[in-house]
């Protein structure tokens, strides 16, 4: 983060020296403090309105802080299965990044060390799998689905799911594995190591970077999918939280800050991940960008 | 879980030392050396590409196939010929649709790269108060797109009194919240993308360009722009294949309307889909979506040179 630099407030011109690209830019400043009441404000609004009751929110100055807070609205959304959603999408998330990584690891392996025809051909799949749209999609995997007798079940989003992960996490750890350097798998080669244990010990420990965006991008893919729980599910068992927040907006109808709580709640998950391990989760998503 | 000597990979790394000339290229004449002893068995990748193949790749070709059929989701589908086809190309809300969904595309893309890049390019700056006020600026991205679309569809709603008018009532006003609020969302993760991707820039570029008496403006121009043109490519393929499958903002947002003002082609393919049960039609939609998403990002890709992965690799 810092490189040594002292925390530059504004320095002015007496200050030249340091890097050009380190100076203070007030036009950047003002466009930075600009976006940030465009994110802020909808956000505070939010927060207000879910501590308004009802009858308050819809007199009241949305912008104003709430005069007396309550969490009437909170214990609403929580007595309305909020946990079930919960536990559901956290299910959802864990069994799509396991299967991403089960797939994709192996396969992004194979990619870079054995390079024949099929493994081209393996890796171009995946490249032109990158533009398949999930909506492209749903009609006929909702056939598939009805056909394998899963509609209505956990495992109808879990499965699509993890295969629309799967091209982005295959281009991610590809270009991390191609960076192993080549004299590493030759050593091991000399020992007499097989392409497990390099997979294993070598492979796997070096492209941890790339390993944890993955994770993270998939385990976002399940959290955020909508579609598919739309389409492929139905009933209360199977529901997941997306489509949980989705249903609310016939549920509490014109109740308006219980609909923004259950927004809040939806969130706090994300953002505890988040206040935990900010460089972790920033930076595995800076790789999906290729590094 | 030890690797025998992970040690001294690191400096192997091109992007420890950005040059042309990484580790790859000083591997590739060995290779053909090296005996296939110690490779994996391209079976490896089996397990992996049957899965992909048979909930991805299948479920398109059976959308192309269904496209060619009259299916009211009971039943078997009936073959028609090139009806849905021919419908498609007739049907006006088809066309509106499309229009939509490229301009949708457009705009988006316009709006959110614009800030994005500014605000990443300021965000690779290493000052305290930035880094304090990107990680505030990533908030939103935290929220799934089913919630930022309830978000504003709260805020919006006339009742609730942010905005006293009624925004989503008008064609344009509908239109222009649906690119806000999509920008809202994904401009932190494209800020993300840019601000790794300045990061990367030699520091000597800087340095030589400020001998040379370039000012800030040409500098960026110059030097960022050109050596960010692989994060433009990326960022923008996310996009547009992300424009071309907006759904669930507009089906919470404006469900289409006002009338069928912004019903773009997701939407429609929804409609016609899982609320008409015209399941033939509404694959011959999703078949054009498929060929417009993979056409424009074999052009981007082509006219980017982003396919070659390493010469990617070397540019960042």
């Amino acid at each position: 983060m810092k490189s040594g630099d002292r925390p530059a407030g504004p320095p002015p011109a007496g200050r030249r020296r340091r890097h050009w690209t380190r100076r203070a830019n007030p036009v950047a400043g003002l466009g930075s403090i600009l976006w940030l009441v465009v994110v802020i404000i909808p956000i505070y609004a939010m927060l207000s309105a879910s501590l308004t009751s009802q009858d308050k929110a819809l007199t009241g100055n949305p912008l104003s802080p709430p005069t007396d807070p309550t969490l009437d609205n909170y214990n609403t959304v929580l007595n309305s299965g909020f946990g079930h959603l919960l536990a559901n999408t956290v299910i959802v998330a864990v069994a799509v990044v396991g299967i991403v990584l089960a797939l994709c690891v192996p396969l992004a392996y194979v990619a870079v060390r054995t390079r024949n025809r099929w493994s081209g051909l393996a890796f171009r799949l995946f490249l032109l799998g990158v533009a398949i749209p999930a909506q492209a999609v749903v009609v006929p995997l909702y056939l598939l689905i009805a056909k394998l007798d899963l509609y209505d079940s956990l495992l109808a989003v879990i499965l699509p799911t993890a295969a629309f992960a799967m091209p982005v996490s295959v281009l991610v750890l590809v270009g991390t594995l191609r960076d192993v350097s080549e004299e590493l798998y030759e050593a091991m080669a000399l020992d007499g190591a097989s392409p497990q244990r390099m997979l294993f010990q070598l492979a796997v420990p070096m492209a941890k970077g790339g390993i944890s965006t993955v994770v993270i991008y998939s385990a976002l893919q399940a959290w955020n999918g909508f579609l598919f729980p739309l389409i492929f599910t139905q009933s209360d068992g199977p529901r997941v939280l997306t489509l949980g927040l989705f249903n609310y907006v016939s549920q509490f109808g014109v109740n308006i800050p219980a609909l923004l709580a259950s927004v809040v709640l939806s969130g706090i998950p994300i953002f505890a991940v988040y206040l935990v391990a900010r460089r972790a989760l920033v930076g595995g998503l800076m790789g999906v960008g290729g590094k | 879980m030890s690797a025998p000597s992970p040690t001294k990979a690191p400096a192997d790394r091109p992007s420890a030392e950005p040059g042309p000339a990484g580790a790859g290229t000083e591997g590739r004449p060995r290779r053909s050396g090296t005996a296939t002893a110690g490779r994996p068995h391209a079976a490896w990748a089996l397990p992996g590409v049957l899965f992909f193949g048979f909930f991805a790749v299948v479920p398109m070709g059976l959308a192309f196939y269904l496209s060619f059929t009259s299916w009211d989701g009971l039943g078997d589908p009936t073959p028609v010929g090139l009806d849905n086809w021919r419908k498609l190309l007739d049907d006006d809300r088809m066309l509106q649709s499309l229009w939509l969904t490229v301009l949708l595309t457009v705009v988006s893309w316009a709006f959110q790269t614009v800030i994005a890049l500014l605000l990443g390019v300021w965000a690779a700056g290493r000052q305290r108060n930035r880094a304090v006020l990107s990680a505030i600026f990533f908030v939103p991205f935290l929220l799934s797109s089913t919630a930022i679309a309830l978000l504003f569809y709260a805020l919006l709603d006339p009742n609730f009194g942010i905005i006293q008018e009624n925004i989503l009532g008008s064609s344009s006003g509908a239109f222009l919240a649906i690119v806000f609020v999509g920008g809202w969302q994904f401009i932190p993760f494209h800020t993300l993308l840019y601000q790794g991707g300045a990061r990367q820039i030699p520091e000597v570029l800087y340095q030589a360009a400020a001998i040379d008496g370039a000012g800030r403006h040409r500098q960026f121009f110059s030097i960022t722009l050109p050596q960010l043109r692989h994060t433009i490519t990326t960022s923008t393929v996310l996009m547009v294949v992300g424009s071309l499958t907006y759904f669930e903002t507009v089906l919470i947002l404006t469900k289409g309307g006002p009338g069928t003002d912004t019903a773009v082609l997701p939407y429609l393919m929804y409609e016609a889909g899982f609320k008409s049960y015209d399941f033939g039609y509404a694959s011959a939609i999703a078949s054009f979506l498929v060929l417009a998403a993979t056409g424009l990002s074999l052009i981007l890709v082509r006219l980017t040179g982003f396919g070659g992965m390493r010469s990617t690799r070397e540019g960042m």
